[in-house]
């Protein structure tokens, strides 16, 4: 008998500190997939803000900077600008990617910055136990919304993909989701066009990875990828938004 | 050498895979508890495994490994 | 010696060239925006990058990512950008990383207006952002200064692995004066920690500034106060005007400095013994030299574009020996040396 499916060389052989059931630990397994395949992590340089996978620098076996909250996209272009021929990846939460970090996220994408972003959208400030996202649902309950989300209180949910999809130096906009085996090698698929558009010098490509936080929407794991399934992905339709072919930016 | 073997101490019985595995043959061992205080997974019946790796794919912690 | 010319703003930005600087991350304010125009249109060419960022926040944190991989890096911003830029400076120092980052003082707080201030020497020397650190800063008076500042800021951010500030002002900016620069032997310094990608070389190099167990947490601070006492014993620089018998003795730095010797000058003449500590590095704060100043002086004279800021460090200094009196002006005026002479008087520097 062979061995025909195990860890990912890339990804270090500890236990995570995620919970039971979060799927971070499915979409950091299949970001180093991508990058074994590519035989890239000697020349990968990853960039994880705060959030839940601020420690994700203990996981990652590539090198690895912890950025402030909302600003990998700015330190990755620092990184890149400095070192063009490195893959450079950051990998962010909804409240890191679409609150706190919005200017960072549409500049980088307008600049057609040469990096990928890996975007982990689950709806909730995980890291801090639970408040309201700008991704939350309408009627989600969070801490902080716990009447649930009132969008003529709390304004409507943020769609980054369609957002980015609307500017130019946008290479890769897509959305996938983590809840089924079908739908995590669709996942797989993209972060490796991604890197594969930085390898090309597309520019700037993001994956966004629809994602469950069982313990802050209160639900165990299966619920939670139900979830997922029954009430995230219809909001928010999985999809490639924009995919720049052909294009060069040498 | 087992088709699905389960890392004892690094699965976290979420039970991810037990709803994956098309042939229903990955539980939960209630009776056995890890380091960590969690039941993990096991394969109830090596013999029936496709080696078809579903549980290894939705399990988020790599606690699996398959064999063919 | 090459001497040329130059504005304040674009000499300091052709030192950092000359000094190996590779990459700039940097958002428009005035009175420093001379800065950003003359590396948009000279730093290619000697093979540097120059970025606009979309706001001081991201322009700091495009800094920390190319800091991390070892590369000479540089920003310059005026006082309400640099108080934008606190947080990436605070992990920028915690994640004990070498960076060059200018302040073109103009007054405050808030808008505040666009003319020369020291208001921000509280900011540069105790509080550049959250949490135990400190920044090497280094307080120009010409534009000579603002070259060979730039030159060794660079230097001793790569050998102590921190942050450093050229704490200027609107004044020196703005000004013109001929200039030399010097022969450029910047040391190279080895950086095996950078995030260069390890190439299945070594193991993976972490750049960070979290340690969510307080014992690493207190460690890792101690360590880098410990560096820092080093800095206080070597790199603490003022220069001495003729503070060996003088009986009053003014502290000014940067631009003030440059109006308060006028002052000393004149009270010479009239036969009053004043002399002038000008501190060179701010942060570490050259305490010996005022020291020494206090062997002869009986009265110091604190001079500050602001309202009394770097008094503090002078009045620490002295440990209460000698009176510390001040004068300030605010709000982006000026002091006139003739102003300084009749505070000398009128505190009884009189002999």
């Amino acid at each position: 008998m062979a061995v025909v499916f195990e860890r990912p060389k890339s990804l270090v052989d500890v236990s995570t500190h995620y919970c039971p059931g979060c799927t971070h630990g499915i979409i950091h397994r299949i970001l180093c997939e991508v990058i074994d395949e590519m035989g890239i992590e000697g020349d990968t340089i990853g960039v994880c803000p705060v959030g839940c996978s601020v420690m994700a620098y203990d996981y990652f076996g590539c090198d690895m900077i912890e950025a402030p909250h909302g600003r990998a996209p700015a330190v990755a272009t620092g990184v890149k600008r400095a070192n063009p021929d490195k893959f450079v990846f950051t990998y962010q939460g909804d409240g890191d990617l679409a609150a706190i970090g919005t200017a960072e996220t549409v500049h980088s994408a307008t600049r057609g910055e040469n990096i990928v972003i890996i975007f982990v959208n689950n709806g909730t400030y995980g890291m801090t136990g639970g408040q309201m996202a700008p991704t939350t649902l309408p009627g989600q309950v969070t801490q902080t919304t716990p009447y649930g989300r009132d969008p003529k209180i709390q304004g409507y949910p943020v769609r980054v993909c369609e957002m980015l999809s609307t500017l130019d130096g946008t290479a890769l906009a897509q959305r996938v989701s983590v809840d089924s085996v079908p739908h995590i090698r669709e996942a797989k698929k993209a972060i490796r066009k991604a890197f594969e558009n930085q390898k090309e010098k597309k520019g700037f490509s993001i994956v966004e990875v629809l994602s469950t936080c069982p313990t802050n929407w209160g639900l165990s794991p299966t619920e939670a990828i139900e979830r997922l399934r029954n009430e995230v992905m219809p909001y928010y339709p999985l999809g490639v938004y924009k995919d720049k072919e052909g294009e060069n930016n040498d | 050498m087992e088709k699905m073997s389960v890392i004892f101490d690094r699965c976290k019985g979420c039970g991810l895979c037990v709803s994956a595995c098309p042939k229903k043959i990955v539980e939960l061992n209630k009776e056995k508890r890890n380091a960590k205080g969690y039941f993990p997974a096991y394969c109830t019946d090596q013999e029936a495994c496709i080696s078809c790796a579903m549980c290894a794919t939705m399990c988020p912690d790599c606690a699996i490994v398959i064999n063919k | 010696m090459e001497r040329k010319l130059m504005k304040g703003n674009e000499a300091l930005a052709e030192a950092a060239i000359r000094a190996g600087c590779k990459c700039f991350f940097g958002y428009p304010i005035t009175p420093q925006t001379e800065i950003s125009a003359y590396l948009a249109k000279n730093f290619a060419k000697a093979g540097g990058l120059f970025l606009q960022a979309e706001s001081e926040i991201a322009a700091i944190n495009m800094v920390l990512g190319a800091a991390s991989t070892g590369v000479r890096v540089m920003t310059s911003s005026s006082s309400p950008g640099i108080s934008l830029k606190s947080e990436g400076i605070s992990y920028i120092a915690g994640s004990d990383l070498p960076a060059v980052i200018i302040n073109v003082q103009r007054g405050g707080p808030g808008l505040g207006g666009i003319q020369p201030s020291q208001a921000d020497y509280w900011q540069a020397t105790k509080a550049l952002g959250h949490g135990d650190f400190q920044l090497l800063v280094y307080a120009p008076a010409s534009v000579q200064e603002m070259v060979d500042m730039v030159v060794t800021a660079f230097d001793k951010a790569d050998q102590y692995r921190m942050p450093a500030m050229i704490l200027a002002d609107g004044f020196l900016g703005q000004m013109m004066e001929p200039i030399a620069f010097p022969e450029i032997k910047s040391e190279t310094v080895e950086k095996p920690w950078a995030t260069t990608g390890h190439g299945n070389k070594r193991a993976h190099n972490i750049v960070n500034s979290l340690y969510l167990k307080p014992e690493q947490l207190e460690k890792n601070v101690f360590e880098r106060y410990e560096r820092y006492e080093k800095i206080k014993e070597t790199e603490t620089d003022a220069e001495m005007y003729l503070t060996d018998d003088a009986e009053i003795t003014l502290v000014a730095y940067g631009a003030t400095a440059r109006v308060v010797k006028s002052a000393v000058n004149m009270a010479r003449e009239q036969g009053i013994k004043a002399g002038l500590v000008r501190p060179k590095t701010l942060w570490p704060f050259p305490v010996k030299q005022i020291k020494e100043a206090a062997k002869s002086a009986e009265k110091f004279l604190v001079v500050e574009m602001s309202m009394g800021q770097m008094i503090d460090d002078v009045k620490l200094a002295l440990n209460c020996s000698k009176p510390v009196e001040f004068m300030g002006r605010t709000g982006g005026m000026i002091m006139k040396p003739a102003e300084v002479l009749e505070e000398i008087k009128k505190i009884g520097g009189k002999k």
